[in-house]
This record gives C-alpha cells, structure tokens and sequence, in this order.
C-alpha cells in the first residue's frame, strides 16, 4: 500500500444519511473472489435503473464530478453489512477520502485498511462542503501530516485521527507484518492463558 | 476493587500487548469463516507466504450463497466459484469446515451457539456485523472487514481501540405475544441507528434476564443496527442451562470449573457505564418497520409517519423518501398495508424457538392466496430438530415452502430473492433499500408476526389470533 501525505481533489456531494453498505455495493456484485473492478458497480442501484440507464436523480456520473476523489456524506456514513468491498469499490472508482459528520465503525476500520482517509468534521462544516460541492470543479486538500482539510477559499478546518492510523497510513505500512514482529507477547500470552 | 462492567472484565482478560498512543493488540478466542467475505483474505496469506496461526481457533461454514432448493446442482457458478474457494482454502490451511452437504452447516451465527463453540468469556470475530449475535452468552463478538479476516487468520489478534460502554436497562415485563424481536426493533426505533455509535451495548435489566438464550441471541443479533460495536449480556443460569451438553462445551466436573470461570466475568453489582438509556419493556407492543432503516419501526396499532411530523428538513427528506421507495402514504395505518411475501429466517431469527412461535400461529389455517411465503431454518439441526416435531407439516400444510438452511432472502444473494415493488414481512434484521432484492421492500417483524402476516395477507396484530395463556 502507498502511503499518504496530501490529497487534492474534487469533492462529490452526496447529501443523505444513513448511507449503507447495501447502497455502495450492492450484494450481487460480492461473488467476485478478487479485490479488483468492484468500482464499475458503486452505487449501483442509485446511478442506474432497471434498464441499465443513467437515473437523473443521482449525479455520480455528472461531467462535473469526473475524476472526483473526495466523497462528502451524511451523518453514520457506511452502516450496516460488514463488506469490504464497499471501500474497495470507491477506491476502485477513484475516492481516497471520504468526509461525513460520523461513520458507521466496521466502515471506518475498514477505510483504514485499505489506504482511504476517513475524515469526521463537525456537521455545520460538512453541510457546507455538501452545499460547495454542488458546484463544478469545487475542491478541497486534506494534508494528513497537518491533520488539515481546506479548500483555498476560506474553508479551513482540522481532524482528529489516531495517532497508530495516521502513522501506518502516512508510511504504507502492512499492519501484519508489523504484528507478526509482536510473535513474542503473542505466544507469551497464549501459554499465560494456557495455565 | 473497582466494580467493573463485563466488556471492561473481557477488555482486559484479552490484551495482549499494550502502549501508549496505540490501540491495544487483543487476542481472539474464535474466529468463524464464511465464503463471502475470506476468499480475498485467504488469497493475502498466500501472496505473502503466511500461515493460519490457530486454525483450531477458526471454524468455517457456507451460508450467504447457498442454495435454499436442491443442493445438489449449484447454477450460479460465481457463487459456485466462492464455495468452492472455501473448501480449497480450508483444506490448504487446515480448517474444519461445515460444508453444503455437513450436517452441521447453517447460518454462522446460529451453528456457533448450537456447536457449543460460543461460550461466555470469549473474544469472537467473524467478517460479517451480525456476529454481535454471540455477545448473547456474555462474548465480546463484533463483525470484522476481509482485511481484519486475513490480520486475525495470521496473527490470531487484532489491534483495537477500547470501545465505549453503554448500558441499556430494559425494565418490566414484556407484554403477552411481545417478543424479544419487538423489544430489540423497540429499541432501535426510541434511541435511533446511531445511538450505540463507538460503543458496546450491554443490555440489563429485568425483562432482559427472562429472556430464554434464542432470545438473548436476537437482541444482540441486532445491536449492530444501533450502531453499536457489539452487544452483550452478562450470562447467569439460562446461559449455562443452554451451554451444558454442547459439543464444544468442557463435561463433567470441568464443566461446573468452567461456569465458575464463566460466573466471573458477568458485569459487578455497581459496574459503571460510559453512558445509560432506559426503556419500559411492558410499553413496548409489537413492531412492524415502515422505511429503509431499521429505526423507522413503529407499534402495529400505530400509522405510517408523515414527512411533516419532523421539523429537521433533512429528516423530513428522509421520511419522503422512504415513503416513496416503500410505496406508502403517511397517516396510511400499517396494520391495513397487504404484503406478497414472508420470510421467516436469518440469523434474527431461525432458531428452533423462532419456528416454533410461527408454527403456533399457523397451525390449522392457511397463507393467503395472494402470498408466498417461506421459511428457512437457521441450521441443518434446527431443521432436524422441527422436523422431529411436525413442524415443517404445520408450514407445508399451510402453504408455506420449507427449505434447507442458510441466509437465504435476508440479503438475496442467492435465488431467494422479492422482486421489484413486491412488499415482504421478514423476520430478517435489515430493511435497507433493494436488500431482499432490487426494488423489494422489506417489512422487519417477529416471526409470529410474519405467520399473521401470511395468513391475512396483510400486517395484522398477532396477539389478536393467539390464545391467552393464564
């Protein structure tokens, strides 16, 4: 995994809450034993209906929100099924950064894994992006040595992170290799649990 | 001493290694494997040459994909393809595996408890979020992503931030024909799908200890959907009860060292919580889900909320627009809403007690013509075990299918799907938009409640059809 320093990007807003797994990826497309290509199939049932056509109440696909890769979401972004492949999906799509008021816990972890930067901002500072982001070419730069989200014209704000995480995902790191060097208190824990 | 609650007792039972500035390194006690969400995480011990650290701590079953009808010939080759994956990763890695055709296979979630593997006192992770299921017997279980799988199939641990705690007390008694899904969908309706957020819930109280284990087991099943880490309770008497005997469960007088063991981890009388919410066990009455989240749940005597009850614009959004996917009218009263479809199933609720209480419903009528209706035990032993009974004669005489076990139209990924705009009572525990399938539009309710619904082919207030006991 490469590491990450400072992502600038366009911002794709998407104003609901509660948004689940199910509507990242929907459960048809889970069958794949790989974790490639799951991005054609984001939000599936939202950018398409029945007839494979484009919905015109869903602007993932807008000409102005090509190459986004930052998504703004609403309040327990990420919730219910535990499925992987919904990260895997957008970083597949192209997100590095996913930005909402709170985040749904499995999701988060699951960001982290997978070299995504999950960002809670306060909810005035996330209703602002959503509405910012309605614009054409509306982006933002998250530095994450800084801790910093800003858009260059006024919007400024920080983000807390866990120190572990912002560590491993500045460096890349692969978090088993780094807990095999651990072999020891492992093994020393399981003979203390043996007794 | 401090009096401390059992998530802390098993917090700290668990760590393996700790500093500052870190999460700590927990160790794992139970590691249950289904197709869907290993195939990647077997595939990343491969490229880099790891091994399964304790394949005798890891246990494999098939469920999401399996076929409900006819074992024999799988027609969908992609989930052909991920079974099959399983079975060679087991094999290379040496993992006991329930396949399609073991007598032990079934739901993840309802062979742990059966097998005896889920027992108080454990650390149990499982990539999948209804493994909150097993804090049912006082375990520490959360759901985990494909990346954590393949950390804890190489390492037997995971690095994890200590949760919050949140106490929720149910008082009182739970009222004639409420059960224990009603309470759990109760629950999340009052304090909403976010109110456990970062937090593991321990449900106390006196309506919670007169739960029997299955029940237990569906309120814990649905912690996840408050939002919560995991959800628990401290086990007593009906946990042991329920253990004594099991396969995996110690005999003999290790069994009376093990529930002593056991005894010590249930929450001190004193313990304290990050935070506490209350409800009234005996107010709540049962329940039928409305929208596209579990917390949009309301009473079956009650109507359909309209946007215009909330003043927050985003709610009433949201309100409007769960309206129009579920095709219902607000003020519209739930309990004269037709349905075409039941499913009684799903790690909610397919459990021996959970077919029993819809056979007692259906016994002597039948499903309404316009509906079809299926039931799907949990497991190939709870489907013996109704058999044994009659009770898949009282379903077929009804008109209901009976079917082999497995996750089956609680997530669709196999043929049992609803189609597009067709309206399912299921006893399942997600009612997110196209979950049971695209367009579908999934009603969350007990398993008596779903037997109602299939007879009156619409919702219908179960008490009303079931003899009071006195």
């Amino acid at each position: 995994m490469k590491g990450i320093r400072e992502i600038s990007g366009k911002v794709f807003p998407l104003d609901r809450d509660h948004v689940d797994t199910d509507q990242i990826i929907p459960k048809q497309f889970l069958k794949k034993i790989d974790r490639q290509g799951f991005g054609q199939f984001l939000f599936f049932h939202w950018r398409y209906d029945d007839d494979g056509e484009l919905r015109k109440d869903f602007h993932l696909d807008d000409a102005k929100y090509a190459g986004a890769s930052i998504i703004v979401g609403g309040e327990n972004f990420g919730c219910g099924s535990s499925r992987e492949h919904a990260p895997w999906a957008l970083q597949d799509f192209g997100f590095e950064v996913v930005i909402a008021p709170s985040f749904a816990d499995i999701f988060y972890n699951n960001c982290l894994k997978n070299g995504i930067l999950p960002i809670n901002l306060e909810h005035t500072e996330v209703e602002t992006l959503l509405e910012k982001g309605l614009r054409a070419d509306y982006s933002l730069t998250v530095n994450l040595e800084q801790q910093t989200v800003h858009d260059g014209e006024g919007f400024e704000s920080t983000f807390e992170i866990d120190p572990y995480w912002k560590q491993m995902l500045l460096n890349g790191w692969d978090e088993i290799s780094i807990t095999l060097s651990y072999e020891e208190q492992i093994e020393q824990y399981e003979k203390t649990r043996q007794e | 001493m401090k009096p401390k609650n059992i998530i802390e007792k098993l917090w700290d039972e668990h760590v393996v290694y700790q500093e500052s500035g870190k999460p700590d390194l927990l160790y794992i006690d139970l590691h249950l494997v289904h197709e869907v969400t290993s195939p990647q995480a077997f595939e990343g011990l491969r490229l880099k040459d790891r091994s399964v650290r304790r394949p005798d701590l890891t246990f494999a079953t098939m469920d999401h994909n399996v076929p409900t009808v006819n074992r024999t010939v799988i027609n969908d080759e992609v989930a052909k393809t991920q079974m099959t994956r399983l079975d060679k990763n087991c094999k290379e890695f040496g993992i006991e595996l329930a396949d399609i055709h073991h007598p032990d296979q079934g739901i993840v979630h309802v062979i742990g408890p059966e097998l005896g593997l889920t027992q108080p006192g454990k650390t149990i992770v499982c990539g999948d979020s209804h493994t909150s299921t097993h804090g049912a017997f006082g375990a520490l279980a959360f759901g985990i992503g494909t990346s954590e799988v393949e950390h804890v199939l190489a390492t037997q641990t995971l690095w994890q931030s200590k949760p919050k705690t949140l106490q929720i007390e149910v008082t009182g008694k739970l009222g004639f024909g409420v059960t224990a899904k009603d309470l759990i969908l109760g629950i999340i309706a009052k304090f909403g799908v976010g109110s456990g957020a970062g937090h593991v819930i321990e449900f106390t109280g006196e309506a919670i200890r007169n739960l029997t284990m299955e029940e237990r087991m569906t309120v814990c099943n649905m912690s996840i959907e408050a939002g919560a880490k995991a959800g628990i309770i401290s086990p007593d008497e009906t946990t042991f009860d329920y253990l004594k005997g099991k396969r995996h469960v110690p005999d003999g007088d290790q069994f009376q060292t093990a529930v002593e063991k056991w005894k010590s981890f249930a929450s001190d009388d004193g313990a304290s919580y990050d935070k506490t919410l209350q409800i009234n066990g005996s107010e709540i009455e049962p329940q039928v889900t409305w929208g596209t989240n579990p917390s949009m749940g309301i009473s079956i005597s009650s109507h359909v909320p309209s946007p215009d009850q909330s003043t927050k614009k985003s709610e009433q959004e949201a309100i409007q627009r769960a309206l129009a996917y579920m095709g219902l009218e607000g003020g519209e009263k739930i309990d004269e809403v037709p349905i075409d479809f039941v499913f009684i199933g799903s790690c909610t609720n397919s459990r021996l007690s959970d077919l029993r209480a819809a056979a007692e419903v259906v016994k002597g009528r039948k499903v309404k013509d316009s509906v079809t209706a299926l039931v799907v035990p949990g497991s190939q032993s709870v489907k013996n075990q109704a058999e044994e009974e009659g009770l898949h004669k009282i379903f077929l005489d009804a008109g209901f299918e009976w079917r082999e076990s497995g996750c089956s139209m609680c997530l669709a990924m196999n043929d049992d799907i609803v189609p597009p705009g067709k309206r399912c009572a299921s006893t399942s525990n997600r009612n997110f938009e196209g979950r049971q399938g695209n367009g579908s539009r999934t009603h969350l309710v007990s398993p008596a409640m779903a037997a109602a619904a299939a007879i009156e082919g619409r919702f219908t207030d179960v008490r009303e059809m079931m003899t009071v006991v006195h």
